[in-house]
């Protein structure tokens, strides 16, 4: 008697710690209030959802090494995911994952959130501000005909499109009177060609139009190596995201900068979205006292020179220096909209990432869906549930209901390891659980068949029950062993889903362990002890 | 008291011929169709990108095609998933790098909007999108082999450890069938394979193993127990014993996955599909496969000590 009550006092203790685990707890999140989001305590069950559950964004990063390559991915890596964990924190999220997957991924998870695009150019963004004057000497131009040299010598332009719009070309001709005596030197030169057609220049120094219908052949082109070699020497040639309108045609701008930048954006302090009449969103941003010194320095030297505000080599805008400017500037959002200026301002604010990132995958998942979802794996696993209680009922009689007992512990611990390994409750890993329910039961049938065993084989209650016990114990834990090796396996090598799956069977694995062979043993033995005379037992 | 399956003394070892026929009918077949048919890998494994659409009312497919080939999509694969409403479109990873490579609007987004613009804005709602890097489906492929190598291993070990290296590689053998036969399953089902298809093959091969484990524990004791007895009368003492559990167990399992089959939902159901047909055929093989095995292996390299089989349990 005295074994059975420290058993009970055990059993009792972890199903009070259970229920500790699990019951509802203040906590402080970031939670939606009227569109924002806003750090406030709140009560909850410490169980999260997964992704599958309540609908929302999962992203997977890796390093983009197609322009370079980087020696260290992994510690470059340690240092985006600080950039992009500070910038979603800023975009408000309730509870997002930032987490790292082996060495060369980054996988970010985003519950409630419906735009894909907006959340990728959030933690995509490289957000390298540089500052650079534009070229005022004309050296595009002067190149213009090796350009198209190159283009005729080296058949590039077969691989695009090379026929001819009249109104491009009608422009085009605009450029021929500019630098028709540009080179004497003509050999690998040609006096037409697709730089000629489309380039035309713009109001700016430095600044050129292409007709958006252009836009795809010249951009092919000034990626290639041939023409890239053959660029000015000391410039920079950038697109820049605005585009104009002249009649029905729409042209791309393209600046000529030069390379070296007065100034970039590791000065910068603070960045904060901004509403102009008239020149619609913009972003202010302020530069710490050592960048304030410099920018006001370069910006003296450059008054009426242009200065083209490059984000991730796009050009933004390129204003004229009016006078020095100190350490507050702005960048005008080119007519896009607050939000725009509100996630540029976000970007900026926490940095620029030090490695270019590319998304590896992309997954949305519906709202409603992790609605049904819930319901689904709710109600199957109810269903699920029910059935083994019957069974064991029906066939086992009171000993059955004692196994519904443990079952009953099992459900619980297993949810409150889940719970105290902050483990996420996804879909899989409902199937996971119910799944080691099976594995629970099977531990009862083992026992159970043995008892009856024994019992056939005429020994008495006692003898049976310690003896069903005892000698089911290798095949139980064998059997527990085994299925945790496989679980462990899969937790190792799995993501995400995978994981979940692996995550709650391991749980359900050691849940089921202590129900079976510590939790229904002391229950037989609490009834021994109550029905010392009892002859037959109901199993 | 209630009980099936009691005192039974079928002769099972007798019956191992029906497992070479069934490994002929279904397992073989299969093995040569495999590598030639492949199987139908799901976004995860070959990359590119995948929507799931919840129309108002159904369309049809045909005018879904039409539009999104005359956004330059041909090759997608269009069709519909449980009911009429609901289609899914998948676009292969060439048009995906392309896409990213040129810095337009992802695949997603131009069938986003050019089912808008031919259905109209109110038309569907989108469930579930998926894009994924060929990169990262080929490196899911191997992570998921290498996986099941390492679970094989480790179990091998751990099976010559509590018990002896006979009934590891009878159990591994065993398993390893199961694994086929799953496999070839999927190919005749036409299972598309996802990451959580994947996680529920490795589940059976936990569960067959686990069938295995407890008709061998049985043996393990028996062999100590019954010193004189032969091993073919031993073998098939130790599953008929057995016998209540097996079925027992099977049974509760088999109706919880008809639970997650009926009301799962059309993500749980390939899984649960998966975990019906292997768990059937992990009870399957525990009496059909692993104890013949067993009893085969033992007459190949028959322990040392003939007069004293019982020292094959020593170590347990």
């Amino acid at each position: 008697m005295q074994n059975v009550k420290s058993r009970l006092l055990v059993i009792a203790a972890l199903i009070a710690a259970s229920v500790w685990a699990l019951f509802p707890r203040q906590v402080v999140e970031r939670v939606k209030r009227d569109g924002v989001f806003v750090y406030d305590t709140v009560s909850r069950v410490p169980l999260k959802r997964g992704l599958d559950l309540q609908g929302g964004i999962q992203l997977t990063l890796e390093v983009d090494q197609s322009r370079q390559t980087i020696a260290d991915v992994s510690d470059a890596l340690d240092r985006a995911m600080k950039v992009v964990r500070t910038r979603i924190d800023e975009f408000g999220v309730a509870e997002p994952v930032v987490q790292k997957l082996g060495n060369d991924r980054i996988m970010v998870e985003l519950p409630g959130i419906e735009d894909p695009r907006r959340a990728e150019e959030v933690v995509q963004r490289a957000a390298f501000l540089r500052f650079q004057i534009t070229d005022e000497s004309q050296a595009l131009e002067r190149v213009v005909p090796r350009l198209d040299g190159i283009v005729k010598d080296k058949g590039l332009a077969k691989a695009t499109d090379t026929t001819s719009r009249p109104a491009a070309n009608a422009l085009g001709s605009l450029l021929q009177t500019v630098d028709s005596t540009a080179t004497a030197d003509t050999t690998g030169t040609s006096t037409d060609g697709p730089f000629r057609r489309a380039l035309v220049p713009g109001q700016l120094p430095g600044q050129y139009l292409v007709a958006s219908a252009d836009f795809g052949q010249i951009d092919a082109l000034l990626r290639t190596p041939e023409i890239q070699a053959a660029l000015p020497p000391g410039k920079d040639v950038r697109w820049g995201t605005d585009s104009l309108a002249s009649g029905t045609l729409v042209y791309r701008t393209l600046y000529v900068l030069e390379s070296r930048a007065i100034i970039d954006g590791t000065y910068l302090v603070d960045a904060k979205p901004n509403q102009d009449p008239l020149e619609g969103a913009k972003v202010d941003f302020v530069f710490n006292n050592e960048g304030g010194r410099r920018f006001r320095n370069e910006t003296a030297k450059h008054i009426g020179d242009n200065m083209a505000i490059v984000l991730d080599d796009k050009v933004m805008s390129a204003p004229v220096i009016q006078s020095a400017i100190g350490a507050r500037g702005q960048i005008t959002m080119g007519g896009r909209d607050l939000q725009a200026a509100q996630d540029l301002a976000l970007v900026l604010r926490a940095g620029a990432l030090p490695v270019p990132l590319k998304v590896a995958e992309a997954r949305t998942i519906g709202a409603s869906l992790g609605e049904d979802a819930i319901r689904q794996g709710l109600l199957s696993g109810a269903l699920g549930l029910a059935l083994v209680v019957l069974i064991m009922v029906v066939y086992y009689r009171f000993s059955g209901f004692l196994a519904i007992c443990g079952l009953a512990f099992y459900v619980l611990v297993t949810l409150a390891i889940l719970a105290g390994f902050d483990a996420t409750l996804t879909l899989p890993g409902l199937a996971g659980f119910v799944l080691s329910i099976g594995m629970a039961v099977d531990a009862n049938f083992l026992i159970f068949e043995r008892i009856r065993e024994e019992l056939d084989a005429g020994r008495s209650l006692r003898m049976a029950i310690d003896d069903g016990f005892d000698h089911a114990w290798s095949a139980i834990v064998d059997t527990h062993v085994t299925t945790a090796l496989t679980a462990a396996i899969l937790y190792q090598f799995g993501t995400g889903p995978v994981r979940g799956f692996a995550v709650a069977l391991l749980a359900g694995i050691f849940a089921s362990l202590i129900s079976a062979i510590y939790v229904v043993r002391t229950l037989f033995l609490l009834w021994l002890s109550k029905n010392q005379t009892a002859k037959t037992l109901s199993i | 008291m209630l009980r099936i399956l009691h005192n039974t003394s079928w002769d099972f070892l007798k019956q191992w011929k029906l497992s070479v026929i069934t490994v002929a009918v279904f397992v073989i077949p299969a093995v040569i169709l495999i590598p030639i048919r492949g199987f139908n890998y799901s976004i995860e494994f070959t990359g590119g990108t995948q929507m799931e659409l919840t129309f108002r009312e159904a369309p049809a497919i045909a005018d879904v095609r039409a539009a999104i080939s005359g956004a330059g999509l041909g090759d997608a694969e269009i069709f519909t998933y449980g009911a009429p409403t609901e289609i899914v479109i998948r676009a292969q990873e060439s048009q995906q790098v392309a896409q990213l490579e040129a810095g337009a609007e992802t695949v997603s987004q131009q069938i986003e909007r050019t089912l808008r613009a031919r259905f109209g804005d109110a038309s569907f709602v989108i469930g579930r999108t998926a894009a994924v890097s060929p990169r990262v489906g080929g490196e899911l492929r191997s992570q998921a082999v290498i996986a099941t190598l390492i679970a094989f291993a480790l179990t091998l070990v751990y099976l010559a450890w509590r018990f002896e290296w006979r009934f590891g590689v009878a159990a591994v053998i065993a398993t390893i069938h199961d694994l086929a036969a799953t496999m070839a399953f999927m190919m005749y089902m036409d299972l598309e394979i996802s990451i959580f298809v994947v996680g529920a093959v490795l589940t059976v091969i936990g569960y067959s193993m686990n069938d295995t484990v407890v008709v061998f524990d049985r043996v393990r004791e028996n062999l100590k127990a019954h010193r004189k007895m032969p091993l073919y009368e031993l073998l098939n003492r130790s599953v008929n014993e057995t016998l209540p559990r097996t079925v027992m167990t099977g049974t509760t399992t088999l109706a919880t996955l008809l639970a997650l089959l009926i009301f799962g939902g059309s993500v749980i159901r390939p899984f649960a599909w998966v975990l019906l047909f292997g768990i059937l055929v992990g009870t399957f093989s525990s009496i059909y496969i692993a104890a013949p095995l067993l009893r085969w292996i033992e007459s190949k390299w028959p322990h040392r000590n003939e007069a004293a089989p019982q020292a094959r349990a020593a170590k347990a």
